[in-house]
């Protein structure tokens, strides 16, 4: 099955967890997974990020369900890498 | 419930500050309620023990059972409309994420904390009176101890007070005791 290696990710979450906290519990998914996140635009309640991951193989379906389980909602894939076995 | 679950919460939520201002404010409601009642009896001729104990401790449950119900109505209505206001914000129901489980058990946690700060600190005050009835007995009269008890309470929420807001604990501790004493005064007058 191919691997995904690299995504950027549109996202939209309230100030709380911070960004660095978001990014950790990206990160806390995989040994190997590197995160960068971005603050796009900061609203009242809410504000827009750029994530960028990095890895051996992403798991997308946990990557999502975190994202919404720290009160985020992914608007759009950007960019994404897939490697074939 | 995981302790780091409840951290998270309790971060992500930001009620940590609440809850010790609630610890506070309810703990002191509930001892310096104590001090006036002990008061009260001190200043009548003659109660009963055991009728001074029963009426500490019903006043002690009382406290409590107002305190996690007062705070949990409060909070639950206010988790209730910040989490409607973010999904509003958010275009999107937040109930599976930990805003929305913030928003079910902050409002408890909280309600404990607010409840359990005047019974537990109620059931310290009564302490003495406990053992000088059940117990082996007191070098002074049970009333004075649990007054004197619950003078010690109030200066030390006094003095965690003032450690928390980075001003002097003695003075913030006395400032507390101050107002205890002044209770005891003004009880005094109408006894």
């Amino acid at each position: 099955m191919p691997r995904v290696r690299h995504l950027v990710l549109d996202v939209l979450k309230p100030h709380q967890p911070n960004a660095l906290e978001f990014a950790r519990a990206l990160a806390e998914l995989g040994t190997d997974y590197r995160v960068q996140v971005q603050v796009k635009e900061v609203d009242e309640h809410t504000e827009t990020l750029v994530v960028t991951l990095s890895g051996e193989d992403l798991d997308f379906e946990r990557l999502g369900q975190a994202i919404e389980e720290n009160g985020g909602s992914l608007h759009s894939i950007d960019e994404v890498v897939v490697q074939g076995q | 419930m995981a302790p780091g679950f409840l951290r998270r919460l309790l971060r992500l939520s930001g009620s940590g500050a609440i809850m010790r201002r609630y610890f506070v404010v309810n703990g002191f409601d509930g001892a310096l309620t104590l001090l006036g009642l002990l008061m009260g009896f001190h200043v009548s001729d003659q109660v009963d023990l055991e009728t001074v104990i029963t009426s500490c401790l019903a006043t002690t449950l009382a406290l409590g059972v107002s305190g996690v119900s007062s705070a949990y109505i409060s909070e639950a209505a206010e988790r209730r409309s910040s989490l409607a206001a973010l999904e509003r914000a958010m275009l999107a129901d937040l109930k599976a994420s930990d805003h929305g489980r913030a928003a079910v058990w902050i409002p408890w946690l909280v309600a404990l904390v607010n409840g359990s700060a005047p019974f537990l600190i109620g059931l310290v005050i009564v302490t003495p009176l406990w053992l000088a009835r059940y117990g082996p007995g007191l070098p002074m009269a049970p009333l004075p101890a649990a007054m004197a008890t619950a003078l010690a309470v109030i200066f030390a929420l006094g003095v965690f007070l003032g450690r928390i807001g980075g001003v002097s604990w003695f003075w913030s501790g006395t400032k507390a005791l101050l107002v205890g004493l002044l209770t005891l005064g003004l009880i005094q007058l109408i006894g």
